[in-house]
């Protein structure tokens, strides 16, 4: 943007000045009372601030009744979720957590092996792992706070315990990224069976914060092969297949999730063949937002294969590779791992718009927080309040924690950007 | 040879998946009885059974004009909310950049706060629980008897049409006119001779000059209306219906602090020493702002910026969830009166690819024009 500068050798970093530590009215002087200006802002500003505060402090925690979400916690979660089935969700959290933080483990390993080999290593960051957890054990905190539950805590503490483990084998345990993942998908396949399998309860019924990070992880997970054939396409010599990959990457990004959502809950029906029965409404929404979702990720791999050297590619042919195992061999890996940040992204950004389908009337979180104020305990009191702010900070939790993450990550990532 | 192969064997897969859908709808559509032929879009002029609240659309009229208005309160909350979104979402970004640790962590709080919460929970809470819970009109609040706050909205002072706005609207081209031609003088010869060009105060002076002159000449076409409480409804002025209110301030903050983000990276993403050269050469603090870091963090933040009125433009189909008769509830209501879903959703998707192509392609003129040439 700037000028450029032409130096032969690349500037050396300016050295920076020694951290000086202030004392507390050095710091306010410098950082709240530089100037006149400055001063009347920090008083304006801060009256504001503290009003602010002051409102929200008092409605959580005097003003609000919170009775309606202690009551109503298990709708919450998991809506009409048959409440004799509700042992099978915790065993499949507990077969998840292990093999899950299995995979946590190994990608860290892996990742530390390669900044070693690469002589970047990062000095390991143990006292920040809290720090890092902290807003998804505030969630926990907050959900066990109102679920006073004996049982309920004592099996989230088995969860996190057992997840923990799996980390730890993780990093010890050295397989290949291909094996992890085969572990991880185990452990999927494993804790849906538990759900649905001989008498289990199918996703058609499944409700509240599940079924919105069930929507969620599941539309990512259908989404992203599909997203990468279209970005390949998009990518492709070939005029033809270049044109259907762009207009259908053009179509699906230039109309919003609701009409999608819509075509989902209406169209579907007509689209199949006589005799198939219409797929249940929840099938139906995750249909739309994987064909919603695949655009969106299209776009971020197709930057990511942007980003890959053509010399890589230019070797790879002079090696006489063919032109399927250079896309499988040398580009599809370079391409996906500078894409990761993006697909995180973009998986918060799902997480936050599976609210949307509260529109075509599934029983996700927010739909819920809407339908149990309707309760005759609880109806005309104002208390959606209460209910939208819970679940406000249910969704705040999760997609600020990810996007913390995965800032992290890029940050470590960026390291060994050419 | 084998590459043209390949792909009419390609498209030959993607037109037969297509022909088998489009034949399983028009299969499913007749055995329903609906038209499937040239005549599938006639349920557009339908008359639409349903009345739109807040505006003179009766039930009688056809679908085609239900949807005509729901494209305008689209359009109405977009663009408001495409201004609101970019003042306050510079505001933040600067504030974010500021050396006052308080207004630098309110920002921080204000972004991470609203970026990470879905924009359809903000929208429904400001509707429930903001907007809706105010007094009932029978204990409205007033302010200093113009404005009436109400949980049937925000009414404000407006200009109520007494005589012709022809005449005026007239002058008001004029006027703009000679405005854009002063504007061209005075950059010119800023240009010739390096005096001061002022042209901000002269265009605007001329504009509103005229616009006075002319208000008063056409013989006043508009009277300032005070709104007056009644027992049920106010009357005179403007109301901001609550559903509308919502959704324009909930589509505001959640795209400010998208577009703070876009705004803080910008800057940050102009070098260093731009800003040093302009310390060195004297300018002062707002100078180095104006002139030397905004137009170049400006030319960054095109892009992204566009790409956020887009999702705000999208995101306004979200008025279906607070009840505003934007184009998708427009759609939504006609489907539940009946008329064709798979004609009705086509048509919405079509009416927001047209949306969203002509804001890129005004977007990408724009951009093409801002970049920097010859790099």
């Amino acid at each position: 943007m700037a000028t450029r500068v032409d130096t032969l050798e690349p500037m050396p970093a300016p050295e920076r000045p020694p951290e000086r530590r202030l004392s507390p009215r050095e710091w306010m002087r410098e950082n709240l009372f530089g100037s006149w200006l400055d001063t009347i802002l920090t008083i304006a500003f801060g009256l504001v601030v503290a009003w602010l505060v002051y409102r929200l402090g008092k409605f959580v925690f005097v003003d609000a009744r919170w009775e309606i979400i202690e009551r109503n916690i298990t709708n919450l979660m998991v809506s009409r979720f048959p409440r004799d089935e509700l042992w099978r969700v915790w065993a499949a959290l507990l077969v998840l957590a292990p093999s899950l933080g299995f995979g946590a483990g190994t990608a860290a390993a892996t990742r530390r092996r390669r900044e070693v080999e690469e002589g970047r290593a990062a000095p390991p960051e143990r006292a920040s792992a809290l720090r890092r957890a902290g807003p998804a054990l505030l969630l926990v905190t907050v959900l066990l706070w109102f679920a006073q539950s004996f049982q309920a805590t004592l099996l989230t503490l088995a969860v996190g315990a057992l997840g923990a483990v799996g980390y730890f084998v993780g990093r010890r345990v050295s397989l290949s990224g291909a094996r992890a993942a085969l572990v991880v998908l185990a452990g999927i396949v494993v804790a849906y069976l538990l759900v649905t399998a001989s008498g289990g309860v199918g996703w058609e019924d499944w409700g509240g914060f599940m079924l919105t990070v069930f929507l969620a992880v599941g539309g990512i997970l259908l989404a992203f092969p599909f997203g990468v054939l279209l970005a390949l396409g998009r990518r492709s010599t070939l005029p033809v297949v270049r044109a259907v990959c762009v207009a259908y990457i053009e179509l699906f990004r230039g109309v919003p999730l609701i009409a999608v959502l819509f075509m989902g809950a209406f169209m579907i029906g007509f689209l199949l063949p006589q005799g198939f029965d219409r797929p249940s409404l929840v099938t139906r929404a995750l249909i739309a937002l994987v064909l919603f979702t695949a655009a969106y990720v299209a776009e971020i791999v197709r930057g990511g294969l942007q980003g890959v050297p053509t010399g890589q590619i230019e070797a790879a042919q002079a090696l006489g590779l063919s032109p399927v195992r250079i896309t499988i061999r040398i580009v599809m890996p370079q391409a996906l791992r500078t894409v990761i940040p993006g697909l995180v992204g973009q998986f918060i950004s799902l997480f936050k718009d599976t609210s949307l389908v509260a529109i075509i009337g599934l029983t996700e979180l927010l739909n819920v927080s809407r339908n149990i104020t309707a309760q005759p305990d609880f109806i005309a009191q104002g208390l959606i309040i209460e209910t939208l702010i819970f679940a406000a900070f249910v969704y705040w939790t999760g997609a600020y924690w990810m996007s913390r993450e995965s800032q992290r990550l890029e940050r470590r990532l960026g390291l060994g950007e050419r | 040879m084998l590459r043209i192969v390949f792909q009419a064997a390609f498209l030959t897969a993607v037109v037969a998946v297509l022909l088998y859908l489009l034949d399983n709808l028009v299969y499913n559509l007749e055995r329903l009885g609906f038209p499937t032929g040239l005549d599938s879009l006639d349920y557009l002029r339908q008359s639409a059974g349903f009345a739109i609240p807040n505006s003179d659309f009766r039930s009688s009229q056809s679908l085609l004009d239900a949807l005509i208005v729901g494209v305008q309160n689209t359009a109405k909350v977009s663009l408001l909310g495409i201004v609101l979104a970019t003042v306050l979402g510079v505001v933040v970004g600067v504030a974010r950049l500021s050396s006052n640790w308080l207004v630098r962590r309110g920002a921080a709080a204000y972004v991470e706060g609203f970026r990470n919460v879905p924009v359809l929970i903000i929208i429904v809470f400001l509707w429930l629980g903001v907007f809706l819970q105010l007094p009932p009109i029978g204990r409205a609040v007033e302010f200093l008897d113009i404005v009436v706050l109400s949980n049937r909205g925000l009414v404000v002072p407006w200009f109520d049409k007494v005589g012709s706005g022809a005449a005026f609207g007239l002058v008001a081209v004029v006027g703009l006119l000679l405005a854009a031609a002063v504007w061209i003088w005075r950059t010119r010869r800023f240009d010739r001779t390096g005096q001061p060009h002022r042209r901000f105060l002269w265009a605007g002076g001329i504009l509103l000059g005229v616009l006075a002159v002319g208000f008063f000449a056409t013989g006043r076409p508009w009277v300032l209306a005070t709104p007056e409480r009644g027992e049920l409804s106010t009357a005179g002025g403007f109301r901001l219906a609550p559903e509308y209110a919502a959704l324009l301030l909930g589509l505001t903050l959640y795209t400010a602090s998208h577009i703070a983000e876009i705004v803080r990276g910008s800057i940050l993403g102009v070098a260093r020493g731009q800003s040093e050269a302009a310390n060195a050469v004297g300018l002062s603090g707002f100078q180095r702002l104006r002139f030397v870091v905004l137009p170049q963090a400006f030319r960054i933040s095109i892009p992204p910026v566009a790409n956020q009125y887009l999702n705000l433009v999208k995101n306004s189909s979200l008025g279906v969830a607070v009840s505003y008769y934007e184009v998708t509830k427009i759609t939504q209501v006609s489907i539940s009166q009946r008329a064709p879903a798979v004609q009705a959703i086509l048509v919405l998707m079509a009416i927001y690819l047209v949306f969203s192509l002509s804001i890129a392609f005004v977007t990408n003129l724009i951009n093409r024009r801002m970049t920097l040439k010859g790099r």
